[in-house]
């Protein structure tokens, strides 16, 4: 038995369950994750990510000095460098200054709009508040966002327009309240693994009825009763014939639709042709599931719906948001204590990034940007003169790409994501990268997007930086360091700080918008003091345990359920939808669909747990294809294949599994070697300007051995 | 609300709570060795065994629900031979060294670790076949506990369960396969309540093997190394 | 390794899928039927089609000494080396044959054709010594292997009493024809449940399996019990060793075991039972299934039986060979198709037994009581017997008696006038103990001889009932080497899920086995006496609080040295 030198409380730093983590620690070596079994979260419940995914902090390859390359780059013909050799190492002064000067000389050449800033979901709040701030109060820029647009976006739009919120109306735990509960486009027990465990438990012991809605048979479809397999881009129909059945049984509860929403009228004349006939010749599923399901959810006393990637990763994600909340408007499960409209967030602080602001249409707490009174209250706030802060909604993240021209974006401030591997059709996106004029990245490792960086800044990975996390169902909690940053790294927050008062000095302005901060907790009173639904919540307050915003004051203990008494925008939107197909159906040359996921041991684009003992767990990416369909075209479970669409290929082993559906096969995004986003579509959604990731065509060849760019990785799990 | 006597002391408790919480509300610690919070309590250590008057037999003290009138003696003669054995015969057994609770206990019933000369004890070798966590059966008290949070106490994976039958019970996979092949998820809810040190993370059995914090982060192979089968 | 042919498994599994996990017992049996034993691929199948965890199908087919997970060979030789076959050079026999085929008991010869094991308790004491091969029982064996009897035993009956055996003894099954109408069943049917449970009750009926639990308080717990579906459990899992009474029952007699369980489920408000009976009697099976049959085909069983409103379906299911499947709740773990782990209890069984549903479980002897006081009254019932122990008993004698057999007696008669039923002793030796109540029991001597076999006075003499187990041993016998192998059977059955017993048993096995070879340790008594009360008193089960009382008592008369 080892003695701990230290035992610290913090929040996970993967998904957005945010499980309190306890990080035994002995000579600043992390060797043991426990977790308190009386956290509200989780239980003392982990999964293999927070309970053993933490040792890419130690990793040979985390870069711990500033890096410069040794090679300048330039637009048009900038290159990844992966190699140390290729970098040269240097001082913070040096670095910080270097990026000051080249920043600040772009937009002096330039203007705001030829600069953009992606933030990180996986930072905490501050460093986002902090980011967010400083390009809009020095660079004047709203060319900010974070991967929530690659997410979330569909969901968090139609969530603005149907009720103000964008945000988990209720909280997660309380699925074992539900009588009945929709999973849709989520693969819990592999995203969310901690609220697939109290989905479990919900059926198990306390009766639940579980209806999953999903075009692959998920390991939940185990517990379900019912599971409607749909195919990818068909939920509008689905949905929107369920509110058919309902409407058409007399089940809609009509107290609460005429009370609490509005627009209902000229909704029902839209729901006509949405009949479950109609659903199933578009979706596959038969129509007198859809007749059950629709009837499950209506009558049951309390039911939720839970909801993930399938519902908004698409060319009309947030339509196919909106369809999902139209039912609960209809039923009335939205507003009570077990039940509601649950968007699982994906990152352990995506829900806190875009509450920071780390957005192109939206200051800190949701206030646009394009409100002369939202931007007046910021400038205040961060000694902006009058009229400073730019008015005008900035560009999303697939959009800042598509704009690195000359004329467009040319300088890029990356912390801690990875376009390289999350944008859609990467082959574009890397001809994007190449156009840069400059890029710095403040990340922890050189992955593929920091590869083509001109500077790179080494930050802290959660252990090394105090702050806060916000999780899916809003509880804001503690991140605290375990140990001191390793070799001259420095948290997110001391670097921006550091370089926004550079940048200040450069740019010579009469007030500086405030950048002396002594610690952490003193950044969020100021973020909270303008936005009220944190005025509550201080690092005194969340010391054991976090608050579910929103919490007014001091005294408020936070809120579990949203909407009790009416949505942010008063009454909830009905909006008539119409099927809109998804962009790349699949055709003879391309006849399967390709949807796209992660697995349970990777993250997203492999920063973090490629450089784990997850990637000896599953090192390689897997294409996932029916039975049937591996029969048909000789593939058998281990074979190297080849998948290709419009956009570009890849080479990795098939496994021939009942897990996906004839015709849909399914690539997990996390393989550089055999990058899925190589394959998928860029088309977006026209307001939420979400790409369309989980339906493109593609096309499925057996190939070689030597094909494979690392064939001695094989993947052998027992685990469905 | 029932009114019991426990070791002369009259209390009254909530309906349904056992006689260790009941006990352990008025300061009287009945020793425990499989019960935990978060599992599922079987009552099959007996360690916790207290005298309850007009039963015949010792009662499991997690497992019993106090009931009125109830007259309870959590040490006797009786109890504390009961527990000093089953002490000495876990000694004889296995590998207590990970498990201080257990080594105070022995102290305390005055349990003599050597009084089974000859004593076959459950020794097998540490098993090391993934990148998470070691099972070293030879510490295993067959408690059940990572059985259940595999089962239905948490994660509803079911990988473990039990081989042979008896004193030769040890916790296996099916047909022991590694612990990547077979349905482990890796959670760890299983080290996470293991009271023995049987299961521990792989990182702290290398700290304890004497390897070096430098070492240990070095060996850290990510991208570098794979094993085709 | 050649591939497994998994095509006949498939068409078999299909009779179980709907059983779900209930069903994996006989999924197990029906595929090592197939292939001799249980692959790992068998394994996968079997839990596919059950929707049954694999890890969980390991640990049912670990659990049970009758499933193999290692090839074994065509014919499987058990040999039994317990007590009453030791006595009668079980231990040579053994011995011979694995020198004849040249293996190590617990291996199979290299062409893959046969297998040695020693077995527990095969309940052929009678006709000991006894072996099992595959379905058949090879018994009377001579030392020199050269005569035994091969396939079902026909057993004699002993005794002044023929009410439970009155169809016993002939050497065959007692057909439905030679049974009768099931008379019994059919006034059952015209009376009222609760007055059926006040004739049990009045009949002061309790529990011939060893528990001695009234049988009547029982029912009308049952009964009383909220529930949708309630179950009647046969418990046909004789493993005590000595005992062998529920195997003549079930061979000569299987329709009266048939008609008792069907008036306990009419007065439960059952409609679904179970006969649950040990894997090392397989060749009661077809005799079973006959009888069903015929009781269906003659329509006691079924729905609406005979216009009564009364439906019963009964099922039989095979055990795979642990004693410990006997105590109640772990026989329902097993039929849930789970390792037989005994439950805490409470709750009992008749709030919470079989799928956690109000279950009536009763031994065979205890079930082939009923008929007899539906049909003759309590009253009349009362008339045999003693005031406290009413009715019939069956004896299993076995040991160095001149007749072993099973006996059947009225409460009330002393020892000494069992034993001279018998013939007294085999031999000119004078007897030195007497194993009462099995395995589970405890040492009685020659100053018990006028002890009345009743509950009350064998109590007061600190001797057990049991299941009737009376196993004479001379003087000549060494009772250390009794004592050993007591002492191996209960290691060998622990279930391992309580720590007194799982290393109890263990620990006093390593004690008895330096006992029997003369190599005590200081101190061995003093461990025996500590580890032995800690498993009477604070064991889980009955099996854990049983298997130190013969030893105790054995050392208690000083029927040993250390």
């Amino acid at each position: 038995m080892i003695d701990p030198d230290k035992i610290t409380t913090t929040t996970c730093p993967y998904c957005g369950v945010g499980c309190t983590l306890e990080l035994h620690s002995k000579d600043n070596l992390i060797y043991k994750v426990t977790s308190p079994f009386d956290s509200p979260v989780n239980h003392g419940n982990l999964c293999v990510k927070g309970r053993f995914g933490y040792d890419f902090i130690y990793h040979p390859k985390r870069v711990t000095k500033p890096l410069i390359r040794k090679t300048p780059q330039e637009p048009g013909k900038r290159t990844q460098a992966f190699d140390l050799s290729e970098w040269r190492e240097i001082s913070w002064d040096e670095a910080l200054d270097f990026v000051a000067d080249r920043l600040v000389e772009i937009y002096k050449r330039d203007g705001s709009d030829a600069l953009a800033v992606y933030c990180c979901a996986k930072a905490t709040n501050e460093d986002n508040y902090l980011l967010q701030k400083m390009f809009r109060a020095l660079f004047r820029t709203n060319n900010i966002d974070h991967c929530t647009r690659l997410c979330h976006a569909g969901s968090v739009v139609a969530l603005q327009q149907a009720i103000g919120s964008s945000a988990m109306s209720n909280t997660a735990s309380e699925v074992i309240q539900n009588d009945v509960f929709i999973v849709t486009g989520s693969n819990t027990t592999e995203n969310h693994p901690i609220i697939a465990l109290q989905m479990k438990e919900a059926v198990k012991k306390y009766g639940a009825k579980m209806i999953v809605i999903d075009p692959r048979r998920i390991e939940l479809v185990d517990f379900a009763d019912m599971w409607l397999p749909l195919k990818p881009g068909t939920n509008i129909p689905v949905f929107s014939a369920m509110a058919h059945v309902i409407v058409q049984e007399n089940l809609v509860n009509k107290q609460f639709v005429e009370q609490r929403t509005e627009g209902f009228p000229s909704f029902i004349a839209s729901l006509d042709k949405f009949t479950p006939e109609y659903a199933e010749s578009i979706s596959g599923v038969p129509a007198d599931l859809i007749r059950r399901a629709a009837r499950r959810y209506a009558t049951a006393k309390n039911a939720a719906i839970y909801w993930g990637m399938g519902i908004s990763q698409l060319s009309h994600g947030t339509a196919s948001a909106l369809s999902l909340i139209h039912i609960a408007f209809l039923t009335g499960h939205i507003g009570r204590p077990g039940t509601g409209l649950n968007p699982l967030r994906g990152q352990n602080n995506v829900q806190g990034a875009s509450d920071m602001g780390a957005m192109p249409f939206y200051f800190p707490g949701y206030m646009r940007v394009d409100e002369d009174g939202n931007a007046e209250t910021w400038e205040r706030a961060w000694n902006v003169e009058p009229g400073g802060l730019s008015r005008n909604l900035g560009l999303t993240t697939t959009e800042i790409l598509s704009h690195a021209h000359p004329g467009g974006v040319r300088a890029l401030y990356i912390m801690g994501e990875n376009p390289m591997m999350t944008e859609p059709n990467l082959n574009v996106t890397r001809h994007h990268m190449e156009q840069l004029e400059f890029l710095v990245a403040q990340d922890l490792f050189i992955n593929e997007s920091a590869a083509f960086a001109d500077v790179f800044l080494p930050a802290t990975p959660f252990a090394e930086k105090n702050g806060t996390f916000t999780n899916t169902d809003r509880r804001v909690q503690r991140v605290r360091a375990a140990q001191p940053p390793r070799g001259s790294s420095r948290p997110d927050s001391d670097i921006l700080c550091d370089f926004a008062k550079r940048i200040e000095q450069r740019l010579g302005r009469p007030a500086s918008a405030g950048w002396d901060y002594t610690s952490p907790a003193e950044v969020f009173i100021e973020m909270a003091s303008i936005v009220p639904d944190f005025a509550g919540i201080t690092y005194e307050r969340i010391e054991k345990t976090g608050i579910q915003y929103p919490a007014w004051d001091t005294s408020h203990p936070g809120t579990p359920t949203l909407f009790t008494e009416t949505f942010p925008r008063g009454k909830g939107k009905f909006t008539p939808l119409d099927y809109i197909p998804v962009m790349e159906e699949p055709d003879d040359e391309y006849p399967f669909i390709l949807t796209t996921g992660r697995v349970l041991e990777h993250w997203h684009g492999g920063s973090m747990t490629r450089h784990s003992k997850l990637d000896e767990l599953y090192p390689e990416a897997r294409l996932e294809i029916h039975p049937a369909d591996a029969e048909i075209h000789g593939i058998h479970n281990g074979d190297p294949v080849k998948v290709s669409s419009r956009r570009g290929e890849v080479v990795l082993r098939a496994s021939v599994t009942e897990k996906t559906s004839v015709g849909i096969v399914f690539i997990p995004m996390h393989f550089e070697e055999a990058a899925a986003n190589l394959l998928t579509n860029d088309a977006l959604d026209p307001q939420a300007k979400i790409p369309e990731f989980k339906a493109c065509a593609v096309q499925v060849f057996p190939a070689r051995e030597h094909d494979l760019k690392r064939p001695e990785a094989v993947t052998e799990r027992g685990r469905y | 609300m029932p009114k019991l006597t426990i070791d002369g002391q009259e209390i009254s408790t909530e309906d349904g709570t056992t006689l260790l919480k009941a006990a352990g509300g008025v300061g009287i610690e009945i020793p425990t060795i499989c019960w935990h919070e978060a599992t599922t309590s079987n009552g099959l250590c007996r360690i916790c065994v207290v005298e309850v008057e007009g039963q015949r037999l010792l009662q499991p003290a997690c497992i019993v629900k106090a009931v009125e009138g109830m007259k309870v003696q959590t040490r006797s003669e009786r109890v504390d031979r009961a527990r000093r054995t089953i002490l000495e015969m876990l000694a004889s057994t296995m590998d207590l060294s990970d498990a201080p609770e257990i080594l105070e206990m022995m102290k305390e019933y005055g349990a003599s670790p050597e009084r089974f000369p000859d004593a076959e004890r459950r020794e097998v070798a540490v098993k090391d076949d993934n990148p998470m966590y070691i099972r070293d059966y030879a510490k295993c008290l067959l408690c059940w506990r990572c059985v259940q949070v595999c089962a239905e106490d948490a994660q509803y994976t079911y990988a473990i369960n039990f081989s042979g039958r008896g004193y030769e019970t040890q916790i296996a996979t099916f047909f022991d396969r590694p612990l990547p092949a077979s349905t482990c998820v890796f959670c760890g809810q299983c080290v996470g309540v293991c009271p023995s040190g049987a299961l521990k993370p792989k990182r702290e059995f290398l700290l304890e093997q004497g390897a070096s914090p430098e070492q240990i982060a070095a060996m850290n192979t990510g991208r570098k190394r794979r094993r085709a089968e | 390794m050649s591939e497994i042919d998994l095509a006949p498994l498939h068409a078999e599994l299909e009779h179980y899928t709907m059983m779900g996990r209930s069903g994996l017992l006989p999924a197990l049996h029906a595929a090592q039927k197939i292939y001799g034993w249980l692959p790992e691929e068998v394994a996968v199948e079997v839990a596919k089609a059950l929707k049954v965890p694999l890890a969980d199908v390991h640990g049912v087919i670990e659990f049970y000494s009758l499933f193999y997970n290692k090839p074994v060979g065509k014919r499987i030789i058990r040999v039994c080396t317990d007590q009453a076959c030791a006595l009668k050079g079980a231990d040579s026999i053994l011995e011979h044959l694995c020198r004849h085929y040249k293996i190590q008991p617990g291996q199979t010869t290299l062409d893959g054709d046969r297998t040695i094991e020693s077995a527990p308790c095969l309940g052929l004491c009678d006709h000991a010594p006894a072996a099992l091969v595959n379905d058949e029982a090879e018994t009377d064996i001579s030392t020199d292997l050269h005569h035994y009897d091969m396939g079902i035993p026909a057993s004699p009956v002993f005794g002044n009493l023929r009410e439970l055996t009155a169809n016993c003894g002939n050497g065959h099954p007692t057909l439905l024809a030679d049974y009768g109408e099931y008379s019994a069943f059919q006034k059952a049917l015209s009376m009222s449940p609760e007055a059926i449970i006040a004739e049990i009750k009045a009949s002061g009926l309790v529990g011939r399996g060893g528990a001695a639990f009234p049988t009547g308080i029982k029912w009308e717990g049952a009964r009383h019990a909220p529930g949708t579906q309630k179950y009647v459990v046969c418990n046909t899992d004789e493993s005590e060793p000595g005992t062998f009474k529920d195997r003549l029952l079930l061979l000569d007699d299987p329709h009266r075991v048939i008609e008792g369980m069907l008036i306990a489920s009419y007065a439960i408000g059952a409609s679904r039972g179970y006969l649950y009976l040990r894997g090392e009697y397989p060749y009661i099976l077809p005799v079973l299934e006959a009888a069903l049959d015929e009781a269906r085909q003659a329509a006691f069983i079924g729905t609406n039986i005979h216009n009564s409103g009364f439906s019963f379906e009964v099922e039989v299911r095979l055990g795979a060979g642990a004693y410990i499947c006997g105590e109640e709740t772990a026989l329902f773990e097993s039929i849930e198709g789970k390792r037989g782990f005994p439950r805490i209890k409470p709750p009992f069984p008749t709030t919470n037994g079989l799928f956690n549903q109000p279950t009536v479980i009763n031994n065979v002897e205890t079930m082939c009581n009923v008929p007899m006081i539906i049909e003759k009254g309590a009253s009349n019932y009362r008339k045999i017997g003693t005031d406290k122990s009413t009715g019939p008993k069956l004896f299993c004698l076995s040991g160095d008696v001149a007749k072993p057999g099973v006996y059947e007696i009225p409460f009330g008669l002393t020892l000494r006038e069992l034993l001279e039923m018998a013939g007294g002793m085999a031999g000119d030796q004078k007897m030195q103990a007497v194993l009462f109540g099995g395995a589970a029991g405890a040492f009685a001597t020659s100053a018990h001889l006028d002890v009345r076999l009743t509950f009350e006075d064998l109590r007061a003499a600190g001797l057990p009932l049991g299941s009737g187990v009376v196993m004479v041993f001379d003087e000549t016998r060494d009772l250390r080497d009794v004592l050993k192998r007591l002492g191996r059977f209960f290691a060998h059955e622990s279930c391992g899920k309580c720590y007194p017993c799982q290393m109890g048993t263990q620990r006093q096995k390593e004690i008895l086995d330096r006992l029997a070879e003369g190599h005590s340790l200081p101190g061995d008594m003093e461990r025996l006496q500590d580890v032995g009360w800690t498993m009477t008193d604070a064991s889980l089960c009955g099996l854990g609080q049983t298997a130190a009382g013969a030893v105790l008592s054995a050392m208690k008369l000083g029927l040993v040295k250390f």
